[in-house]
């Protein structure tokens, strides 16, 4: 048998008695000390890309003059929009945090009725545009207003954001943990909250992180409820006063908004890295049995999709019924649709295939130059959409000659900077969980690296692999603003095509769109209920 | 080959081979076909017999219009719609080689920004002389192609007409608090704040907006098509909105469901006001005689007339002499305020004050 040179200055040989400890510690270094030199390339021109709309920021920004610049950011009016968004952003992460946890272990862990339905229509309301929940929301009930509208609008719109990388921490949880814990006496709740929530902690404050990113670009809010945040700033820049400069000052106020964020989810995770106990065969963790519970969490569950998914769709319904008769022509439906279903697969796949490198980097090898690589990467998250666009728009037209400006593979480039942070989630959160001895196994048995990588790594990785696909599929569907800018002369996605109608006040013909993303949008979530569905032959699962 | 490979390739039913390498190829063959599959018709583009237009107009005016003008000409257009403040940052950032060949805008201010840039092509005096000159550029860079003028709407049931204001300034009243609605961030707010600005002076126009913002709480919306539905649906008591908002949202949702009416400012009042919709050729273009063109088509006679015709902009056309009939109060019986477009210029001045006034 072959041995690694890693293995070479190993004591005892694997499998003897005695083997472990020495064995584990002499490895931990020794992998420390190894740099991986291509991973670090490949994050580091990741990160570079990433940085892109952070570079055209600062070149705007310092277009208008630091006196401009200054005299617009300390408005009163700035401070109150910014206590707006603080406000709304604290609350809204904070409810997602809670409902996306208690949606995620109700369906992944106990046995209340339905879960696989459950488990896709739970994901769903992420892909409803901001512009469709307006028809909504707005028209039926006139107390959903202001702020206390604000934050019920956007809980439902984004605790999906929270829902999926929970999701996928606890079904690939070991759990042989809680069952230490509750031998060793400690109560069902106790264990919950620190051994259960403590092994999702990763994931579920990589949720927050999007929940707080996504909350600070949000403009959405504004349209549907009337609640003005400092983003409506940088949209009244663009759209009243054609400063573009003024725009990107007010978004760089953002961007330093983020890093405050950014900074509060590093020191609230901590360092502590994810172990395995006993056996590193995956178990699947027992249900449990919710008993008299069942009724509320069914009705938990019932309230939860109907208000996010019944609102908007009801008034699709009831805008197809109602409608004019206009006759606007557009892009067929079939054709928008397959248009949008094509960006969003490649868009994702390119997304995840960019998160894995940063995700091994920052999981796998962390350190301080590493980590900020990482976090730097969450910046543009921050950013609304048209700003993205008009940074790929400007260093097409300086650096490229304007070559490959409003082609497909541009924006399929914007759509994976745009969301890469959902996916790099997605991906941390499962590489967190798969445990490092599984690759060292492999590469003991002779197998190069990168077949390492595929075969062990990406396998243990897989829910969090389709997570992050499923998210940044879900969030390409509703792209609008980047897509306006960007996608080539005649051709039309669900949402541009949704948007042609919509302006023109063509509702009857805007709601069948509005309708069929919603459709398009089940189909990731059903593939990723089906495929991880471990325990569907489990007996113990039944009931 | 290892015993133990081809004990997995059994298992597996396949050659050990097919590996990230294949996966890899599979993949990017898929991406190829995908992008090209995407693309759509974007290649059409580089003919001289095509051109492309940028349009923050409404959609359903535009297509008209294009498919008359390629049915004429034999020209081909390729559209792009999205909001005119965007296109016309989009068209500064694009630079030298924009893609655009025609701007064409619901506002005045948009093309009088990309004037200020330098970035409009001079348009033909023919073209301009189709229309009266008070509605194109004082430069000469664009062609204004129909207009609209701005109403009150109200909701009869929440006011009665006579209580409303007949000047525009009268909409600092305290008692109208909690009654107005207002889209502050809509282009068409602006204008009539940059005639009130020059009719009164700063001071006194940060004063009225002061006054406006607090009678407006409540009801600040993002755009005029919610002030509109939220007035008709007895949300908020009156608005000030561009007339052809009210007939559209009445061709939309049928004349039973039209529980709100308009009414026009005072004559020569700060508040009544034109708003011209109008296009330009673009300096970087490589189309510019098929950009003129169709720049000239815009104001020619067919074109005025399909603007003009019923079920679609509600819009008024302004040159070659046609005119709209019923059910719109005819443009030559309105009595506007006498600002110029140069004076309205890019409502940077009104933004300025918006702002102050914690507006904006």
């Amino acid at each position: 048998m072959t041995s690694s040179p890693v293995l070479a200055q190993r004591g005892p040989e694997p499998g003897q008695p005695g083997a472990d400890g020495p064995v584990f510690v002499a490895a931990d270094k020794a992998r420390r000390a190894r740099r991986p030199r291509a991973l670090i390339a490949a994050a580091m021109l990741i990160a570079a890309v990433l940085a892109l709309p952070l570079i055209f920021l600062l070149i705007e920004a310092s277009g208008s003059g630091a006196g401009a610049d200054a005299r617009l950011i300390f408005r009163p009016l700035t401070a109150e929009l910014l206590w707006n968004t603080v406000r709304l952003t604290v609350v809204v992460t904070a409810l997602c945090a809670v409902i996306g946890t208690a949606a995620a272990w109700c369906i992944e862990r106990t046995n209340v009725p339905g879960r696989k339905i459950w488990a896709v229509l739970v994901v769903v309301p992420l892909a409803i545009p901001d512009f469709v929940v307006s028809f909504g929301w707005a028209s039926l009930w006139s107390w959903i207003h202001g702020f206390r509208g604000a934050v019920i609008v956007m809980t439902l719109a984004v605790y999906p954001l929270v829902y999926l990388p929970v999701a996928a921490s606890l079904r690939g949880a070991d759990p042989g943990q809680e069952e230490v814990a509750r031998s060793l006496g400690s109560g069902r709740v106790r264990t919950f909250v620190r051994i259960t929530l403590g092994q999702a902690r990763g994931a579920i404050l990589g949720g927050c992180l999007l929940v707080a990113m996504v909350m600070l670009a949000e403009y959405g809010a504004f349209e549907i409820v009337g609640y003005q945040t400092f983003t409506t700033e940088i949209f009244t820049e663009i759209n009243v006063a054609f400063s573009l400069p003024a725009a990107c000052a007010l978004a760089l106020v953002l961007v330093l908004l983020s890093l405050v964020v950014l900074a509060a989810e590093g020191s609230l995770r901590g360092r502590g890295r994810i172990s395995r106990s006993g056996a590193l065969a995956q178990r699947v963790p027992a249900p449990y049995r919710l008993g008299k519970a069942r009724i509320p969490a069914l009705a938990g569950l019932i309230a939860l999709t109907g208000l996010s998914l019944g609102v908007p769709v009801g008034s699709c319904l009831y805008w197809m019924a109602s409608g004019g008769r206009d006759s606007l022509t557009g892009v067929s439906m079939p054709m928008a649709a397959l248009t949008t279903a094509l960006y969003g697969l490649l868009s994702a796949g390119l997304a995840t295939l960019m998160a894995l490198p940063v995700a091994l980097l920052a999981v796998r090898h962390p350190g301080g130059a590493r980590r900020f690589l990482e976090r730097s990467t969450y910046l543009v998250l921050a950013m609304p959409g048209v700003v993205i666009a008009l940074a790929l728009s400007y260093f097409t037209e300086r650096y490229l000659g304007g070559f490959g400006y409003q082609t497909a593979p541009l924006l399929i480039l914007a759509y994976a900077i745009m969301f890469f942070p959902l996916a790099l989630v997605g991906v941390k959160a499962s590489l967190a969980r798969a445990p490092v001895s599984l690759d060292e196994v492999a590469r003991s048995l002779g197998q190069p690296r990168l077949k390492v990588l595929v075969r062990v790594t990406l396998r243990l990785t897989g829910p969090g692999l389709v997570a992050a696909f499923c998210l940044v599929f879900l969030s390409v569907i509703t792209e609008l603003t980047a897509t306006l800018i960007l996608i080539p002369t005649g051709v039309q996605t669900l949402a541009s095509q949704f948007w042609v109608y919509e302006t023109n006040l063509s509702y009857g013909q805007a709601a069948p769109f509005a309708l069929v993303m919603i459709a398009v949008a089940a189909i990731p979530s059903w593939v990723l209920g089906r495929f991880f569905d471990r325990g569907a032959a489990d007996p113990r699962m039944m009931t | 080959m290892r015993k133990g490979n081809w004990l997995m390739a059994r298992r597996w039913g396949r050659a050990p081979r097919m590996t990230a390498a294949t996966l890899a190829a599979a993949g990017l063959m898929a991406a190829a076909t995908g992008c090209s599959a995407l693309s759509g018709s974007a290649s059409t583009s580089g003919s001289s017999n095509s051109i492309t237009l940028y349009s923050g107009q409404h959609p359903q005016t535009t297509q008209k219009l294009v498919a008359a003008f390629e049915k004429a000409t034999g020209i081909k257009v390729s559209v792009r719609s999205d909001d005119e403040d965007v296109l016309a940052a989009q068209i500064v950032t694009e630079g030298g080689h924009s893609p655009a060949d025609v701007f064409y805008t619901e506002n005045s201010p948009p093309l009088e920004f990309l004037q200020a840039k330098g970035l409009l092509s001079v348009v033909r005096s023919s073209t301009l002389a189709a229309a009266p000159s008070k509605y194109n550029s004082p430069q000469g860079d664009w062609v204004g192609v129909s207009a609209r003028v701005s109403v009150l709407i109200y909701n009869p049931r929440l006011i009665s007409k006579s209580q409303l204001p007949t000047s525009v300034m009268q909409l600092a009243d305290p008692k109208y608090q909690g009654k107005l609605a207002l889209a502050a961030g809509e282009t068409d707010f602006q204008p009539i704040v940059t005639s009130v600005l020059r009719a009164h002076g700063t001071a006194a126009t940060v004063k009225w907006l002061s006054a406006i913002k607090a009678n407006a709480a409540g009801h600040l919306y993002p755009d005029n098509e919610t002030v509109t539905s939220d007035v008709n649906s007895g949300s908020a008591a009156f608005g000030i909105i561009n007339q052809y908002y009210w007939y559209r949202l009445r061709a939309e949702i049928g004349a039973g469901a039209i529980h709100s009416k308009i009414a026009f400012f005072a004559p020569h009042d700060p508040g009544y006001v034109i708003d011209v919709s109008g296009a330009a050729a673009l300096k970087s273009s490589s189309h510019q005689a098929a950009a003129q063109r169709f720049l000239a088509f815009l104001v020619s006679r067919p074109a005025q007339e399909i603007i003009g015709g019923h079920s679609l902009s509600y819009e008024y056309p302004i040159a070659s002499g046609v005119t709209t009939s019923a059910p719109e109060t005819p443009f030559s019986q309105l009595q506007p305020n006498s600002i110029t477009l140069g004076d309205l210029g890019t409502g940077s001045a009104a933004v300025t004050l918006l702002r102050q006034a914690g507006l904006l």
